[in-house]
């Protein structure tokens, strides 16, 4: 496998603070805002950009945890993978939600997600912030707040590597050797 | 080698397709499958009670005995997951003009059910049908032998409360003998760590089960963290053990006097349906040591959870 870094520890954290920025300008603030980290790295994500939010408006956001395991459209194609638990203990109702999440890929992810938080209520509107869009959709999903966005090859990986879970802040693009 | 056999041997992970028995299953997979019980229970305190996980999915639920509680408890856990359920009872159907086991689960099969929750007076049974049929088997009481979903709950029950299951002192009480939730109790809480005693009439308690034995109710719950407190099955007393069931209460009873003297910190559960003023005292059941209402609410999330294990992922190994 052949590595190349394509965010360091202060692109990522620039990249989040962007996106934070841009959150709050679009929502006029951030009083309705309830920010959903979809498991796992979309979730230190969200604190981080919680975190940016703070700084930025002087609110604290709301951070709600969501596993998308039971939604997958493709989960008895997989090898048996146990399921964590979601935790949204706030009402999403006359919320506006942004779901939290690091790499966009396929969008099925998204889509699972989408229909685990309509089981939870009916939130006022769902934006999406993903802190990489690799591209290769197979559905009609987009991104509103991205970090970067990468050209990538379908057999390619990204890797989004977090402090909280890994250790160290950096995302890479990974290739197959020939 | 048969499919239920190599379930037991392999039991790994990745190899799961039938569930029948608490026995030979491995520790790390009953751990896995406590976990995921308390994961999906989650769902049951939702505003809206559904996940489509299981959508498409047809569950049938065959009942050779009579049931309300676990055959309540499949269909709502199926449901909750969005499969289809139908409920086959013996009685009133074709079983009664003669139909073989073979030939109604052969035509089940044929239906394009996905997997048969089975409970059948004759031990053995629903292994036997994990043989025949392709779809997973699960086994919601078979004869004397075991009742594994509901060892799996008593578990989750258990766990819920304590936060651990391993270095408890569990008592078993009654008729251990006649009891299929005792056998599946017994190996279950035995895997995870926990010390199991059986207490009950000597006649009723079976040697060839390994645990301590003792047929003094004080000694057998005195210091203990979990009470289990079965079922005296009058329908199945036929060898004399029981001379009387006032006999038994005042022997065996489990009464708020004798908790309070001998286990005031203990759990008490109970596999339901319970004979009150016999096996155990309202006071208990309805007191603040009964964990009787939370075990039939874990049944739910595990059954939830066998059917996700079984139904879900690829079966290669």
């Amino acid at each position: 496998m052949a590595e190349a870094e394509i965010l360091d520890h202060d692109g990522m954290r620039r990249a989040l603070m962007r996106i934070a920025h841009e959150i709050v300008e679009r929502n006029h603030g951030a009083s309705q805002l309830m920010l959903v980290g979809i498991r796992s790295r979309g979730v230190p994500l969200a604190w981080r950009i919680q975190h940016n939010i703070k700084l930025i408006e002087e609110v604290t956001v709301p951070v709600e945890i969501l596993d998308i395991g039971l939604y997958r459209d493709d989960w008895f194609q997989r090898p048996f993978n146990p399921v964590k638990s979601s935790d949204i203990s706030a009402t999403v109702n006359h919320r506006v939600v942004v779901l939290v999440d690091d790499v966009l890929f396929t969008g099925r992810t998204i889509r699972a997600a989408m229909d685990a938080l309509s089981d939870y209520g009916r939130p006022l509107a769902i934006q999406l912030a993903v802190l990489v869009d690799r591209g290769h959709r197979e559905l009609p999903i987009r991104a509103d707040f991205v970090g970067k966005n990468i050209p990538t090859s379908r057999n390619e990986k990204v890797l989004v590597r977090v402090k909280e879970v890994d250790g160290e802040d950096r995302v890479l693009l990974s290739r197959p050797l020939e | 080698m048969t499919r239920g056999l190599m379930t037991v041997l392999k039991g790994s992970l990745k190899s799961v397709r039938d569930f029948t028995a608490l026995e030979g299953i491995n520790a790390e997979e009953l751990a896995a499958l406590i976990d995921l019980a308390e994961t999906l229970k989650d769902v049951l305190e939702r505003p809206i009670k559904k996940v489509p996980t299981l959508r498409g999915k047809a569950i049938a639920n065959v009942f050779f005995e009579p049931s309300t509680r676990t055959r309540n408890s499949f269909e709502l856990a199926a449901k909750y997951m969005s499969a289809d359920v139908i409920n086959f009872q013996s009685s009133g159907s074709s079983v009664e003009k003669g139909e073989t086991l073979w030939d109604t689960a052969r035509n089940l099969a044929a239906m394009a059910i996905d997997a048969v929750v089975i409970r059948h007076q004759v031990a053995g049974v629903p292994g036997l049908l994990a043989d025949l049929l392709d779809v997973p088997v699960i086994n919601a009481g078979d004869g004397m032998h075991e009742h594994p979903t509901q060892g799996l709950l008593d578990l989750l029950t258990v766990k819920a409360h304590y936060g651990r299951i391993g270095g408890l002192q569990v008592a078993i009480v009654g008729d251990v003998l006649h009891s299929r939730v005792a056998r599946s109790d017994l190996w279950g809480f035995t895997k995870m760590g926990a010390a199991v005693r059986l207490v009950g009439p000597p006649n009723l308690l079976p040697s060839e089960l390994e645990a301590p034995m003792t047929s003094n109710l004080e000694d057998g719950i005195r210091g203990c963290d979990v009470i289990q407190v079965l079922r005296l099955q009058h329908e199945r007393q036929t060898s004399g053990a029981v001379p009387s069931m006032r006999e038994y209460r005042e022997r065996f009873g489990v009464t708020r006097e004798r908790l309070e003297k001998w286990a005031p910190d203990a759990l008490v559960m109970h596999p339901g349906p319970q004979n009150r003023g016999v096996e155990i005292d309202s006071e208990v059941l309805d007191g603040p040591q009964s964990a009787v209402l939370s075990q039939v609410q874990y049944g739910v999330a595990v059954r939830m959870a066998v059917l996700y294990r079984l139904l879900g992922g690829t079966h290669d190994i």
